[in-house]
């Protein structure tokens, strides 16, 4: 039972992840139609926004290292840190969620520039064209974060008053050896909370309505007198958001490198096809779903069975559902068929 | 009128003198002028070249990034060293040695560099347009055991020396040897055979170990050691789970550990692997828990000053093996630090030692052949016995091409007295403790082949 809990927890916990990218994939491609191959790239972005501004809140100057004495050391002693030593460590210590507020504004901005810039010029143009030319940017951005990041990982901590672990068996009534990270926990309700979010807003707000709307019938909308691409472009820069806040949240968890973002979009992609194409729902079930599933064939118990089948679960189960359900698990008529 | 009869002959005696002499003259000739003269024919000869082009193959990208890092800026200085310039380092430590600042065989050492990306294909590809393109007269490197075997295979095959950076796996001297190939640093058997004695005071006989292991040769072969070692001790092995190099995310492979009765971690990983394991591991409160009565350990079998930075506190009181470490006291060690923190600020790392001490060992091999004929430089390193370079008396075998030396036994810091000093020596494990026979079972079923000079 112990093992059952943590591995669905594990599942939850990268499902959170896939589901959040691939919410922002079918959120574009159900109301603009676009295949955003660069989707993936605005979540390396957005962890990026994290370690931007941990440098910032960073930024050292070197000092002699008296303990050494047989060459010339130097320590790297943070300014903020050394200016105000009380407040300094602790902002230092909240480098990780202060980034979210960073991010926002940032990845909107992207956003918003991204979709007016260059694929607005390509709702009508064939996927295919869609697909080159937002995996094109996605390699941009990725060689240009290299660039100035360097290809390693930078590892980014969480706050320490979450660094340790929660007694969850204790919760369910369980012994004292299911135990899971805090910050896997607060990603996981992050996950959550962002998710539930945008569904509220879609299915709550006018504008939602309206979008909505524009998801099920773009011409009959625009007949109707309202500006429907102003708001698909608002849409883009929420989706864009989705993608850059589940990347600062994830880097406590994995140290960010440029390439990270192509390691989840293939995943996502597999995530929104199984759930359907342009189905948020559908994305969001498969993300946990796959999570989960990638997260119970990793037990030794099953890989003894089956070796390396938690290398190839994710495929293996799309290739069975779009077998069974063409269309994904809540796809519609309709949608990438003409 | 007198008639010569029997054997007749023009040449007088003193004909014969003139015609040896003049002989004995021209087959020493090339020996005399020119060291390289064997070589006409050898690949990547640079014959009559001011300089000579050295290849630098690390990992620039990664899991093991930082230590590709660290063993580039080794060489730099090492060939900043054999040029004659800055203090030196080892170079005045050294014995025997030929070494004298002027380049090797007089000509002034040059280098190009690659990034092997952790990755055989690349490390190959890499390789081959140094010794194509760039006439790279010897190819170093390494880091990663599967590209460092994969890249000494095509030196065999071009007729290059290759000179193993950081490789660890017993078979890179073991089932993969190359009678080209020739490897400073220690195996797994030697980093399991110094753990012993030591995990067994320390933890004594009755140990449950779960191993989580790096899917390739380097795991393999480091898991196979320390099971041997932990089940001579008495300990019993739980499970052994193989994880992708590169995972980033280990909470999959750990949470199973939480459950399954083991009291110890063994964690085969090297680099930013065993940095994120160990964190997770820690993250995951495996530290904190008692099992079966006793306090749950983790151990590192391969130990580096990168990663134990890397990975900060978690470290601490872990017990693992190294090559090399900076706080060593001999003056060899001590020559180097000096050097290479001068020129970069921080101590070097048991990479950069091992990829330093080769290429000095590489130049002095040349200048004791008197060539860069790949066979004459290899008959120069086999058996060689030299001192003064970090890790006592050493010796090529010659039967593997493995250095015999000191392994050291090494735990985190429980308390740092610098940012540097990170990890402690706990032990000198001597080099008789760590031997073995070249055809131990761990290191059978290859064949060190004859040297190859391209030509």
């Amino acid at each position: 039972m112990d093992a059952i809990l943590l591995q669905i927890l594990n599942g939850l916990d990268k499902g959170g992840a896939y589901a959040l990218i691939a919410l922002g994939l079918t959120l574009v491609f159900g109301t603009l139609g676009v295949v955003n191959f660069a989707h993936g790239a605005l979540f390396m972005i957005g962890a990026f926004c994290a370690v931007t501004l941990q440098k910032l809140l960073t930024l050292s100057t070197k000092v002699k290292d008296e303990s050494i004495t047989f060459f010339d050391a130097y320590k790297e002693v943070p300014i903020l840190s050394a200016k105000f030593p009380v407040v300094g460590p602790i902002i230092v210590d909240l480098a990780v969620p202060l980034a979210i507020l960073v991010a926002i504004p940032v990845m909107w901005i992207i956003g918003l520039v991204m979709e007016r810039g260059l694929i607005r010029h390509f709702y009508k143009r064939a996927h295919a064209d869609q697909i080159l030319v937002t995996f094109g940017l996605a390699i941009i951005a990725q060689e240009v974060v290299r660039h100035y990041f360097g290809a390693n990982p930078i590892p980014q901590l969480a706050p320490a008053v979450v660094s340790g672990s929660a007694n969850v068996g204790s919760w369910f009534g369980l012994g004292d050896n299911v135990v899971y990270p805090w910050w896997r926990l607060i990603y996981l309700a992050f996950a959550g909370i962002i998710i539930a979010s945008v569904f509220a807003f879609l299915q709550f707000t006018t504008f939602g309505m309206v979008v909505r709307a524009g998801m099920q019938d773009r011409e009959m909308v625009g007949m109707l007198g309202i500006n429907i691409q102003k708001r698909f472009a608002t849409v883009f820069g929420i989706a864009t958001v989705c993608a850059g806040l589940a990347g600062v949240m994830y880097t406590p968890i994995l140290p960010p490198d440029y390439h990270m973002g192509m390691d989840f979009l293939v995943l996502s992609f597999v995530v929104v096809v199984v759930g359907g194409m342009g189905s948020l729902g559908g994305a969001v079930l498969a993300g946990f779903l796959l999570g989960i599933l990638q997260s119970f064939a990793s037990m030794n118990e099953v890989k003894s069975i089956i070796p390396g089948i938690d290398q190839i679960i994710i495929y293996l189960v799309a290739v069975v559902v779009l077998l069974v359900r063409p269309r994904g698990l809540m796809g519609r008529k309709g949608v990438m068929e003409d | 009128m007198s008639k010569k009869t029997g054997p007749t002959s023009d040449w007088s005696r003193r004909d014969v003198l003139k015609a040896s002499a003049a002989t004995a003259a021209i087959s020493g000739a090339p020996m005399f002028f020119s060291r390289n003269a064997y070589g006409a024919d050898f690949l990547n000869n640079p014959g009559d070249a001011s300089t000579v082009t050295l290849g630098f193959n690390v990992p620039q990208s990664g899991a093991y990034a930082d230590e590709g890092a660290d063993e580039l800026r080794a060489y730099k200085l090492a060939v900043k060293h054999l040029n004659g310039e800055g203090d030196g380092g080892m170079m005045n430590t050294m014995q025997p040695s030929e070494l004298k600042g002027n380049g090797i065989l007089g000509k002034k050492v040059e280098y190009v560099t690659g990034d092997t990306q952790t990755k055989s294909d690349a490390a190959r590809a890499s390789a081959k347009r140094m010794i194509e393109k760039d006439k790279a007269v010897m190819i170093t490197g390494g880091s990663s055991s599967g590209v460092a075997i994969a890249v000494q295979g095509l030196c065999q095959e071009a007729g290059i020396i290759f000179m193993a950076g950081l490789t660890h796996s017993n078979d890179t001297t073991g089932k993969d040897k190359k009678a080209n190939g020739f490897r400073h640093f220690f195996n797994a058997y030697m980093s399991g055979a110094a753990l012993g004695p030591v995990l067994e005071k320390a933890y004594g006989n009755e140990r449950n170990a779960y191993h989580l292991t790096a899917d390739y040769t380097w795991g393999y072969t480091t898991h196979d050691s320390v099971k041997n070692t932990t089940e001579g001790l008495g300990w019993n092995t739980a499970q052994n789970v193989l994880t992708p190099v590169g995972a980033g995310d280990f909470s999959q492979y750990i949470t199973p550990v939480l459950n399954s009765g083991a009291d110890t971690l063994i964690l085969n990983h090297y680099g930013k692997d065993m940095i994120n394991s160990l964190t997770q591991a820690v993250q995951f409160g495996l530290r904190d828990k008692q099992v079966n009565g006793k306090d749950f350990v983790v151990i590192v079998p391969l130990y580096s000053r990168l990663m134990a930075q890397g990975a900060g506190d978690a470290v601490k009181g872990i017990y693992g093996s190294t090559n090399w470490h900076w706080s060593l006291q001999d003056e060899g060690s001590q020559a180097f630090v000096k050097s290479f923190g001068q020129e970069y600020g921080f101590p070097p790392s048991q990479a950069a030692h091992t990829c330093y001490v080769q290429t000095l060992l590489y130049a002095d091999a040349c200048e004791r052949a008197g060539t860069f004929e790949p066979c004459e430089v290899v008959k120069s390193l086999e058996g060689h016995k030299f001192d003064g370079m970090g890790n006592g008396p050493t010796e090529y075998r010659a039967e593997d091409h493995q250095c015999f030396k000191d392994v050291l036994v090494v735990r985190g810091a429980e308390n740092p007295t610098s940012q540097f000093d990170l990890l402690e020596v706990v032990e000198v494990t001597p080099r008789a403790q760590v031997e073995y026979a070249p055809d131990h079972e761990m290191f059978a079923g290859g064949d060190l082949g004859t040297c190859n000079n391209g030509a």
